[in-house]
């Protein structure tokens, strides 16, 4: 499943801007490949990041991984339900399993459409 | 079943000293004392010996049952071996005694025993001298890496680069992280080491490259030659991952061919038992130039035949253990080369070969085996047929608990899909094998006629396949956790 | 050939399965001028021959003196039942239990294993153990680095001096930069310690009892680092913890120890235990193996490895440390005997150390010439002794006459030239230590 109101990058985060507000979570696909998550390691609030940057990881049984922020900005927020209930991201990755919002500082030129992701997710599998 | 916390009831009496006269308050202020027992457990020595005992059926072990994991030569512990480490002589001998004065004298026996061991893995693997000191195979790599980057510090190069093959087991990169270097690693071709795509990423920033020989695929990593000249260009050096060691005793000697650095794991190759996850002993073989670097401290033989501790080398690592490595581990490695000897050790590569060639050519043709050739003391297969229809690795893995084998090593290496990673090993007798071939095919049928009946298993344990989920989640892991 | 079970017929049988004429053909990849032409080792020996030998061997070290040796490492009973409980073969010879249906013994174990030590020392979480307690004091003081992200560690120089040369050994090429804290005449410098923690310190280190027996309470110095954001890492002593005040109670984030005193033989160095427990927001910086408690799919209770996804086989290069074993068969060891002791065993046997050892240090100090180190110090199982001469001087005196009576200070402390660390345990009674009085007082 590849939302089409979404950006994503190549490391398989997707990224929503409103207003100037970026939410960013991980694809559908990331989710199935690391198997059910049991940990997610998240940025604090007022970490600025470039896009690319690494800002954490995510674990399950069998894999560790890790997140790369896809947009540059500052962290305005978290989503602090996946402490207790990671599996938010297994179950809803799009919605209820977004994991940071950030205030957008640069617009990001190297994003994916979703064609283009359906591309890269096709050929990793 | 229960724990000893369940079973404890206070006041129960265990395996006591007599009681003090004094407590400790009598000498030490209160506020340094502990407010409280511990609430540890109260058992009596039936408690005790009934729960260990029940505790113990619930496992599988090599004297139980054959363990066919690959990378992990699982072969026979000789019990002999037991009986040896556990002399008083040795097995009450204080660390800190020859670091006292005279006190290298009080403790000849071991100081030879670990002199002797050095000098016969040298002999074994063709290098210089060793070090006993790393007491698990990954402690040994780590140990490899450091004396690597004090080799290059010491010639002045700035060196910041390890390149491993993909097919690398996973300590080999973490071990050199931490030694401080970055870690690349380059795709193996046709199963093995491709000298080219070496060649095009040995610049003169790489420290070292880490390999094994064979390799995890159970290959023989033939451009070997190759490998040691393209290394010496750039004055990388050459690091053996002893894990294979299995399949090469007296066929071929690591130093001989060209490695700087080598490590053994002396639970796997020298037959000490595992102990469920360890104890283990690691020791590091080395090439001339690398001497100096070696942990300290170092076992010194004088013309008198008088052994003494020394610690006079400026250049070396430093201490890598408190002491002198796990030397219960070494004694029991010890003893079982003196046992086996020059006509036994070359045997025991032999056979594991063959072992390992015999299961591959009986069950080639229901495993695919993406490189069928000879292979050395183990082979990997894939079930990538039989998971097309919906039996995995995995579920093989388990179908193989229920009829009373240790499963395979599965899902490693990682470039192999569904990957059942097979060592017999020496020890296992043709009956032993050929068992395991029949319920293997058995289990393969199974997976044709009746999957589910594989992807349940296994049926016949205490426990069916449980939760790992729940555990991360949960992180139950202590009863107190709860 | 002793452990290969191979006939002639059956190598036969399978040599045509494979397709070759002989073993030799499975070598051929392997260059011939590669080849040795034989090992230069000695001839095979028979069972019998090589115990023989090792007797020998095992004579020629002298483990016969009356020895009060410690400096970490205790000579404490071992009940006859922990030997062979833990040699059972299930135990011994079982793997990594990767594969938990069949390896629900050494798991339940494991799990028994960190409770019972987080018990012991009042923390929230531990591992299955590293290799040994100097190992456990660096992947403490690695697990600081990483939570902190900083690059100092404050050390004392009162914590064991073998481990802080590990450490040192371990940390050069990782661009950390450890701060000696000098002891002031065998005490922690509590005022130099706090001074030195700042805001660029990962890790404070330090060791209860420390190195020459003194025993002191860190929980200002902890509370100290928590308002620098440091961590607080104490290395302990097992039996003495049973009576002592705890890492918990102190403050501490993490508690590491060496195991060896629960039972482990002294070996000559090992195998060892390295014991670490930490508090519960730090046990996803945790190196080596977890067991957690879990259920099947028929609500069975059962043990699996858990938070591997740390662990080297899983993130190579960005694992949480490289440690592949945990020294299974030590933390089981460890295990049986704190249960056959029991928590009134263990407790007997840190106040009958305690009590020897008070007996040894007043009998000791009351020689013409010699004191303790620290005499207002307050101390457990060992201590401190000043002579006027030399203390190797001393050793060696004694040595000769069949005692060890304690380790020379100066060996790894300059200035304590003419100090012995002397120990004691539930086996020092009155008469060994009335021996070893004499003998002092007789070679000053």
């Amino acid at each position: 499943m590849i939302p089409k109101d979404l950006l994503y990058s190549k490391t398989h985060e997707w990224a929503k801007i409103e207003g100037g507000i970026a939410t960013v979570g991980i694809t559908d696909f990331a989710q199935e490949q690391l198997g059910d998550i049991t940990y997610v390691d998240l940025p604090k609030v007022g970490t600025v990041f470039e896009a690319g940057q690494e800002m954490g990881s995510v674990e399950s049984v069998k894999a560790a991984s890790e997140l790369y922020c896809p947009v540059s900005g500052e962290v305005v927020e978290i989503n602090q339900e996946l402490d207790a209930a990671p599996e938010k991201i297994n179950a809803d990755p799009f919605g209820e399993g977004w994991m940071i919002k950030v205030k957008v500082t640069d617009e990001p030129d190297d994003l994916l459409s979703p064609e283009e992701y359906a591309e890269i997710a096709q050929a990793e599998h | 079943m229960k724990t000893v916390f369940d079973t404890s009831v206070p006041g129960r009496e265990g395996v006591w000293p007599e009681k003090p006269r004094t407590e400790p308050v009598d000498f030490l202020p209160e506020g340094l004392l502990r407010s409280g027992r511990p609430n540890l457990p109260s058992l009596s020595e039936l408690d005790v010996v009934r729960h260990f005992t029940r505790l113990s059926s619930k496992n599988y072990g090599v004297d139980s049952n054959f363990y066919p994991l690959g990378s992990c030569t699982m072969k026979y512990n000789p019990k002999f071996t037991e009986e040896v480490a556990a002399l008083p002589g040795f097995s009450r001998l204080h660390p800190l005694l020859p670091q006292l004065p005279g006190g290298g004298d009080m403790a000849s026996g071991a100081l030879e025993v670990i002199h002797e061991t050095e000098r016969l893995l040298c002999e074994i693997t063709g290098m210089a001298a060793f070090t006993l000191h790393p007491m698990a195979g990954a402690h040994g790599e780590l140990t490899g890496a450091l004396m690597m980057a004090a080799y290059h510090a010491d010639k002045g190069h700035v060196k910041t680069k390890i390149i491993c093959p993909d097919s690398a087991h996973g300590t080999n990169p973490a071990s050199a992280a931490i030694a401080g270097f970055d870690v690349v690693s380059i795709a193996s071709k046709d199963g093995i080491i491709d000298p080219e795509a070496l060649a095009a990423v040995l610049d003169d920033q790489v420290a070292g490259v880490m390999m094994t020989v064979p390799n995890t695929l159970g290959l023989f990593e033939r451009h070997l030659p190759r490998i040691v000249e393209l290394c010496r260009k750039v004055d990388a050096l050459l690091y053996y991952d002893g894990a294979n060691l299995n399949a090469i005793l007296g066929k071929l000697r690591v130093g001989d061919a060209g490695f700087d650095v080598v490590h053994l794991n002396l639970h796997k190759t020298f037959a000490t038992p595992h102990g469920g996850g360890g104890p283990g002993s690691g020791p590091v073989g080395v090439s001339e130039r690398l001497i100096p670097f070696l942990p300290v401290s170092r076992v010194f033989k004088d013309e008198a035949g008088r052994f003494s501790l020394r610690y006079d080398y400026p250049k070396s690592i430093g201490y890598v253990a408190p002491f002198y490595g796990n030397f219960g581990v070494v004694l029991k490695a010890y003893a079982y080369i003196l046992r086996l000897g020059r006509e036994g050790l070359p045997r025991v590569s032999e056979y594991a070969v063959l072992a390992a060639n015999y299961l591959r050519k009986r069950l080639d043709d229901v495993l695919d085996v993406p490189y069928n050739r000879t292979c050395m003391h183990e082979f990997v297969a894939s079930a990538e047929r039989q998971a097309k229809r919906g039996v995995r690795a995995l579920d093989i893995a388990k179908a193989l608990l229920d009829k009373g084998y240790h499963a395979p090593t599965v899902y490693f290496p990682l470039i192999v899909k569904e990957a059942l990673m097979i060592e017999p090993t020496e020890t296992e007798s043709k009956d032993t094998l050929d068992g395991f071939v029949a319920d293997l095919r058995d289990i393969l049928a199974l997976a044709e006629t009746d999957p589910a009946a594989v992807t349940a298993a296994p049926v016949t344990l205490p426990v069916g396949r449980l939760d790992e989920t729940h555990a991360a989640r949960a992180m139950e892991i202590t009863d107190d956790l709860g | 050939m002793p452990y290969i079970p191979h006939t002639p017929e059956e190598v036969r049988e399978m040599l045509d399965v494979v397709g070759v004429a002989s073993i030799d053909e499975l070598f051929a990849e392997i260059p011939d001028e590669l080849r040795p032409s034989g090992l230069d080792l000695p001839a095979g020996m028979t069972e019998m021959a090589v115990r023989s030998a090792m007797e020998g061997l095992a004579s020629k070290n002298r483990t016969d003196m009356s020895s009060f040796l410690g400096g970490g490492f205790y000579d404490h009973y071992v009940p006859s039942a922990s030997d062979m409980l833990i040699s059972r073969g299930e135990f011994a010879t079982a793997y990594t239990p990767y594969q938990p249906e069949a390896s629900q013994g050494t798991l339940q174990a494991i799990f028994e294993y960190q409770t019972a030590v987080t018990r012991l020392f009042d923390m929230d979480c531990s591992n299955a153990g590293v290799y040994d307690g100097g190992t456990a004091l660096y992947e403490a003081v690695m697990m600081a680095v990483r939570h902190t992200r900083r690059k100092t560690v404050v050390v004392s120089e009162a914590v064991n001096p073998i481990y802080r040369i590990v450490l040192s050994t371990y940390t050069k090429n990782l661009r950390l930069t450890l701060v000696t804290v000098p002891h002031a005449m065998g005490a922690d410098d509590m005022a130099a310690l706090a001074r030195a923690v700042n805001a660029e310190t990962a890790a404070v280190v330090v060791q209860n009892p420390n190195f020459f027996g003194v025993i002191q309470d860190f929980t200002a110095l902890f509370t100290a680092a928590r308002d620098q954001d440091a961590v607080s890492i104490i290395s302990c002593y097992p039996v003495l913890q049973t009576v002592l005040k705890t890492p918990g109670a102190m403050g501490a984030d993490i508690a590491t120890a060496e195991g060896q005193s629960l039972g482990l033989p002294l070996s000559f160095g090992g195998p060892f235990l390295g014991i670490m427990t930490c508090r519960k927001d730090l046990v996803r910086q945790m190196p080596g193996r977890i067991a957690g408690r879990t259920r099947d799919a028929a609500g069975r209770t059962g043990y699996v490895l858990t938070l591997q996804a740390r662990e080297q086989h899983i993130r190579r290069q960005k694992a949480t440390s490289n440690i592949c074993s945990n020294q299974a068969l030590c933390a089981l060891r460890a295990l049986v005997n704190l249960c056959l002791a029991g928590e009134e065993g263990l407790i007997r046997q840190a106040a009958l150390s305690i009590e020897n050892a008070h007996y040894a240090a007043m009998r000791l100090s009351s020689i013409p010439g010699v004191r303790l180190l620290t005499p207002d110090a307050p101390y457990g199982n060992e201590f401190s002794v000043l002579f006027p001469i030399n203390g190797k001087k001393v050793a060696r005196a004694l040595m000769d006459q069949g005692i060890v009576p304690g380790f020379p200070l100066g060996r790894y402390y300059p200035g304590l030239e003419n100090a012995l660390l002397v120990c004691c345990t539930e086996k020092h009674g009155r008469e060994e230590v009335d021996r070893l009085a004499r003998r002092v007082e007789k070679a000053l």
